[in-house]
């Protein structure tokens, strides 16, 4: 049971800097997750945190200790790797029993904590093959079983779902949230699946090239993005952006439409600023398909480009002042490309960015 | 018209079955034949002279046979062990090298591109009582006042072969344990690292048993060199004085061609054949099972 802070957390490879002056402050049970997309120094931290990797500047704490200069093994945390790591010359048992041979533990408490991983990751079955005879999903669970014996402070998790498929991937996230209700860890998590990291954590991290965007709730950062890179990151499809002009309290767009500024906006914006406006699909229904909005909202009268039926809803692509944009129909009926709909812009839900900082103006 | 035709498969190994008759087929019969008779090759028609297993009853009851036999396996268990040691060692810390891996690589392989005859003449100089270096490093260093007989007492004369042997043939284990290194993967090690493994236990539960099947290798690749050694002996002490550094090979080489005794030094050739088989199945045993404990099929 820990905490965890990085400190102005800067790495360098050489003459390259891959993160550059990360502060976070991870709570004792917390269930952290850090995504970003590839290359933008996710793992590089997850591993300072963990000691594989120097850390070229800041501190890191664990628990009340700095752990800057201590080797892995005096941090008391588990990983689990990417690609597993597994130990492909041992069993399954003697893959989980490994670190409490090594922390010198009696072979009584050895196989009762294994017993127990075990049966939390029904492994029981394995436990005598070795790596090389399990399917992708069954390693998976060994890394995380591997992590679970040893009751570490800290769990620090790398892309571990990224390997397995789509169905395999969601039933493992769901054993993931089990498992953090279930040991009470701290866990950090790494991954560039915005869907995982909004169902896993209480927090969200949002890293681009080094640095974080943004820290919240998954609800925050879906709520309120901090930029346009953390409002197109988060959320399937990505927000729709559009740039124009503030006129007397409307918003030009490019080729001269406009809509009114969002009334939670309106003294936040000044005439002549350069702003992008933000929307999901979810706050661009057809008339007679949308959900009742309470609020404002403007029409707009558009033509469909593309529709994609996903069921229950249909997505519905279709353009404003010539930039792709991508509306929700509910209770859905076949479309016709070219059929024009008239739409509603839910404003209430709308956001607006500088289009100068990108960063947005509530 | 139907003529008999040879099998297309046999005729498309034909080569291959020729060739290999030629070269190893009849040379091996003529010699396993040679063995059971009184063969000298100072007098060819003593090659019909059949005398049953006369010449294996000789070496089976020869103690100049079964001397030379036993230090021959003395020195390839003293060379191959220290040999392994000293190589892991190399390799280890070559491997951690960073800044000019490769030279260092490359001058490690030195001492492989000498002929083991030159080896030989150069350790026979090195460890030479009057003028040789040894001698005279430990003279100028005040260890000792005496020309210490390197080659002529038994023991020194040993461990003098040993040494131009170690020499030599170091590298080997040195070279084939670095590919190991190489290709030892890195996540297992820090997960290892993770759970709480020193730097030495994680080499020894993670790194050797990657590199075990390389080991294996070189030990079945050295164990046959060291089976027939016959040249650095032959050079440094010509397996003298006094028969007190005699190995199998330099024994059964003045036996066939000093002593042109060829049907003897034959049988004694096919008992220390037995030897190298030995070895060689043993270490392959071994590579098999290291390789089969990483999953890499056995
Ligand atoms: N040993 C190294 N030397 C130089 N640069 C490195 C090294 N390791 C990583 N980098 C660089 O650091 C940056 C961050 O890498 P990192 O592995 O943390 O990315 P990531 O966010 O985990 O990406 P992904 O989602 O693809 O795993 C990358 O631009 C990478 O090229
Ligand atoms: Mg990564």
């Amino acid at each position: 049971m820990a905490q965890v802070n990085l400190r102005n957390v800067v790495k360098r490879y050489g003459a390259l800097q891959v993160v550059h002056g990360v502060d976070l402050n991870i709570d004792d049970n917390e269930f952290v997750v850090l995504v970003g997309p590839s290359g933008c120094g996710k793992s590089t931290t997850l591993r300072m945190i963990a000691g594989l990797e120097a850390i070229s500047g800041g501190e890191i704490v664990i628990g009340d200790r700095v752990v800057n200069d201590l080797p892995p093994r005096h941090r008391n945390i588990s990983m689990v790797f990417q690609n597993y790591a597994l130990y492909p010359h041992m069993s399954v048992r003697e893959n989980l029993g490994f670190s409490l041979k090594i922390a010198k533990k009696t072979q009584a408490e050895i196989d009762q904590a294994v017993d127990e991983a075990a049966e939390i990751l029904s492994l029981t079955e394995y436990m005598d093959r070795k790596p090389g005879a399990l399917s992708g999903g069954q390693r998976q669970r060994v890394a995380m079983g591997r992590a679970i014996v040893r009751h570490p402070d800290v769990f620090l998790f790398d892309e571990p779902l990224s390997n397995l498929d789509a169905k395999l991937r969601t039933q493992m996230r769901t054993e993931i949230k089990k498992l953090h209700q279930k040991v009470n860890s701290t866990i950090v998590y790494v991954t560039h699946d915005q869907v995982e990291a909004m169902t896993l954590a209480d927090r969200i991290v949002i890293m681009r090239d080094g640095h974080i965007e943004q820290v919240g709730t998954p609800l925050e950062v879906f709520e309120n993005p901090a930029n346009t890179f953390v409002a197109t990151f988060i959320g399937s499809p990505p927000m729709n952006l559009l740039a124009g002009r503030v006129s007397k309290d409307r918003i030009v767009l490019e080729n001269g439409l406009d809509v009114p500024v969002p009334g939670q906006f309106s003294d936040k914006t000044h005439e002549g600023q350069e702003v992008i406006l933000g929307f999901r699909a979810d706050n661009l229904m057809p008339v007679g398909h949308a959900m009742p909005m309470g609020g404002a909202s403007a029409e707009l009268d558009m033509a469909v480009t593309l529709s994609e039926p996903l069921g229950t809803e249909t997505l519905l692509f279709t353009s404003i002042a010539g930039k792709e944009v991508q509306a929700k129909m509910l209770n859905p009926r076949p479309v016709a490309p070219g059929e024009r709909l008239s739409f509603q812009l839910d404003l209430t839900r709308c956001h607006l960015f500088d289009a100068q900082s990108q960063n947005s103006l509530r | 018209m139907t003529r008999f035709r040879l099998p297309a498969w046999f005729v498309l190994l034909l080569p291959a079955i020729i060739v290999l008759a030629a070269v190893v087929l009849i040379p091996l019969l003529l010699s396993l034949y040679s063995s059971f008779t009184s063969y000298r090759l100072t007098r060819p028609d003593s090659l019909y002279n059949w005398i049953g297993t006369f010449n294996y009853e000789k070496a089976a009851k020869s103690a100049h046979f079964w001397a030379a036999f036993g230090r021959t396996l003395l020195l390839l268990t003293i060379a191959l062990n220290l040999e392994m040691l000293l190589g892991l060692g190399l390799a280890l810390l070559v491997n951690q090298v960073t800044y000019g891996q490769r030279a260092l690589r490359t001058i490690m392989m030195f001492p492989m591109m000498f002929s083991p005859l030159l080896v030989g003449f150069q350790f026979k100089f090195i460890f030479n009582d009057n003028v040789g270096l040894v001698n005279n490093a430990l003279q100028s260093l005040g260890l000792s006042n005496t020309a210490i007989p390197w080659l002529v007492d038994g023991q020194l004369a040993f461990f003098s072969i040993l040494v131009a042997e170690m020499w030599s043939s170091t590298s080997v284990f040195a070279i084939l344990i670095l590919a190991g290194l190489f290709a030892v993967p890195r996540d297992p090690i820090e997960a290892a690292k993770v759970d709480g493994c020193t730097p030495w236990q994680s080499f020894r539960h993670i790194t050797l048993p990657y590199i075990m099947p390389f080991i294996y290798i070189a030990l079945a690749i050295r164990s046959l060199d060291v089976a027939r050694a016959y040249d650095i002996v032959q050079i440094m002490t010509n397996g003298g004085p006094a028969r007190r550094t005699e190995l199998i090979w330099t024994m059964i080489g003045r036996t066939g061609y000093v002593d042109a005794k060829m049907g003897y030094a034959n049988a004694m050739g096919y008992i220390s054949i037995f030897l190298a088989i030995f070895f060689t199945i043993y270490f392959f045993r071994k590579l098999n099972a290291a390789r089969a404990e990483l999953g890499m099929g056995g």
